[in-house]
Order: structure tokens, then C-alpha cells, then sequence
């Protein structure tokens, strides 16, 4: 999951649980049933489990586009060669 | 967000918050519930009406209960308590209270009742105290609600006198 995708997941899971609780508080309240309130809240939680946590394709969008190995080549690492150019490396 | 098993937990403990806030949710709903109980009690016989033999009078009834309990129900209301008390002062107590009969109702069908019956708890007095007395018959009920807080309430039915000799 990208970091794109963990911040969908985690919106997304907390307005599931928020909207399938109304729902289920107004569904028991004006059936007049504790039994399918709860009932209601449990198959949102569900729902959300299954939406949520699997690592879907959805939440994989955006990979992070990392540099092409060959680039380490261009940009070899400074070395090390005398006390003043390791001060310098040390400030980066 | 970034494993399965951080996911997991996060889903878990939000929906187990979001479940209690829509229980106290419930509990508070059944505030706006204002019930209107009626309830009937009639003697219908004095069986037994005597001093026993450590100075302590005891009455047996056989009572006719009817009640109509059913506004006391919500969708929030597991079951109702009702307990039937005789309330009576005496100079020593200012209040008696004997329990005579109880019941549980399980559910709304069920609230609306007639019974005939013998006192199911023996009715007696902590002294001589009882020939022509004056007292009431309360109907005490408790509402034990599904989640939160429990209500309880009384109806009292005044009128009731004892007869003034043993028979």
C-alpha cells in the first residue's frame, strides 16, 4: 500500500463506521429494533474490514517513483579523502 | 495505515468506540419516552386475617392486579420489574413497606395484564398493628433497558382498609 493509499484507507474506514452507525442508530430507532441496529452496525463493520484492510489494487495508484539504479553511477559517493572534505560531508 | 495488522487494530477499536457512542446514544433516547402506566388492584377475599402466635398480625388476600404497563416499553427496554407493596405508617414506622406480589415482564405482549392470585409474600405486620388500617396499594416498577441507565417509578392506589376484628 502506498503512502497515497494509507491515507484513503484510514478516511475512508473512519467515514464507512461514522455513516453505517447513523445509518443503523436511525434504521434501529425508527423500526424500533435494538436487534437490527445492531445488526445493521455489524454488517457496516464488516464492509469496512473488507474494504479497508485487504491491500487492494485501489490503494496502490501512486508508487513511489524512486531513481533508476544507473543514476548511482552519474552520482558517484564523495570520498573520503581528507579531514576538511569529511567536515563537509558530515554538514550535508 | 501501513501493514495489515495496523489496519486491523485501527478498524477494531474505531468501530468498538463508534458502538458505544451509539449505545449511550440509545440510553439517552429513552428520555424522550413519557409513559402513562394505569394499573387496578382489587381485594377480592380476605382468606386469613390473624395475630400469630409471636404478637405479629398477618393478613392473606386474594388480589386482582390488572395493569397496562406497555407505554413503559421502548425499543431500548430489555424488561420491566413490577413488584406490588402495601404502604401503610404505623406510630412506630412511618413507613411499612410488604412486598405481596412480583413478576417479570419479558416484553411488550406481555405488559398488558389481569391476574387473580393469592399474595405471593406473606403479608405481616411488625406488630399489632394492622385491624382497620388504612393503607395503600403501590405499584413499583423498575425498566431495565438494554444498554444504560435504569428507570424506575411508582403508581399508588389509595382507598384500602383492613377489617377492624381478626376473622
Amino acid at each position: 500500500m502506498d503512502w497515497q493509499g494509507q491515507k484513503v484507507a484510514e478516511q475512508l474506514m473512519q467515514i464507512m463506521l461514522v455513516v453505517f452507525a447513523i445509518a443503523a442508530f436511525i434504521t434501529g430507532y425508527i423500526v424500533g429494533s435494538f436487534e437490527l441496529m445492531m445488526y445493521v452496525y455489524a454488517g457496516g463493520v464488516v464492509l469496512t474490514i473488507l474494504t479497508t484492510i485487504p491491500n487492494w489494487p485501489f490503494f496502490n495508484r501512486h508508487p513511489l517513483k524512486w531513481l533508476d539504479p544507473s543514476e548511482v553511477e552519474k552520482h558517484p559517493k564523495p570520498q573520503v579523502t581528507s579531514s576538511v572534505s569529511k567536515k563537509k560531508t558530515a554538514k550535508k | 495505515m501501513h501493514s495489515f495488522g495496523y489496519r486491523a487494530n485501527a478498524v477494531l477499536t474505531f468501530s468498538v468506540t463508534i458502538l458505544a457512542l451509539i449505545c449511550a446514544i440509545a440510553s439517552i433516547s429513552d428520555n424522550f419516552n413519557s409513559p402513562s402506566p394505569t394499573a387496578t388492584v382489587q381485594i377480592l377475599n380476605i382468606n386469613r386475617f390473624l395475630r400469630k402466635s409471636n404478637g405479629d398480625d398477618e393478613v392473606g388476600f386474594t388480589l386482582d392486579i390488572s395493569a397496562d404497563l406497555q407505554s413503559l416499553f421502548t425499543w431500548n427496554t430489555k424488561q420491566v420489574f413490577v413488584f406490588l407493596a402495601a404502604e401503610y405508617s404505623t406510630p412506630k414506622n412511618s413507613l411499612n413497606q410488604v412486598s405481596l406480589w412480583d413478576g417479570i415482564i419479558p416484553a411488550k405482549e406481555n405488559a398488558k395484564f389481569s391476574v387473580k392470585i393469592k399474595n405471593k409474600y406473606r403479608f405481616i405486620d411488625q406488630g399489632s398493628n394492622l385491624r382497620g388500617r388504612d393503607f395503600n396499594m403501590t405499584l413499583h416498577w423498575h425498566v431495565m433497558p438494554k444498554t444504560g441507565k435504569m428507570f424506575a417509578d411508582k403508581l399508588v392506589l389509595p382507598g384500602f382498609r383492613l377489617p377492624e376484628s381478626y376473622r
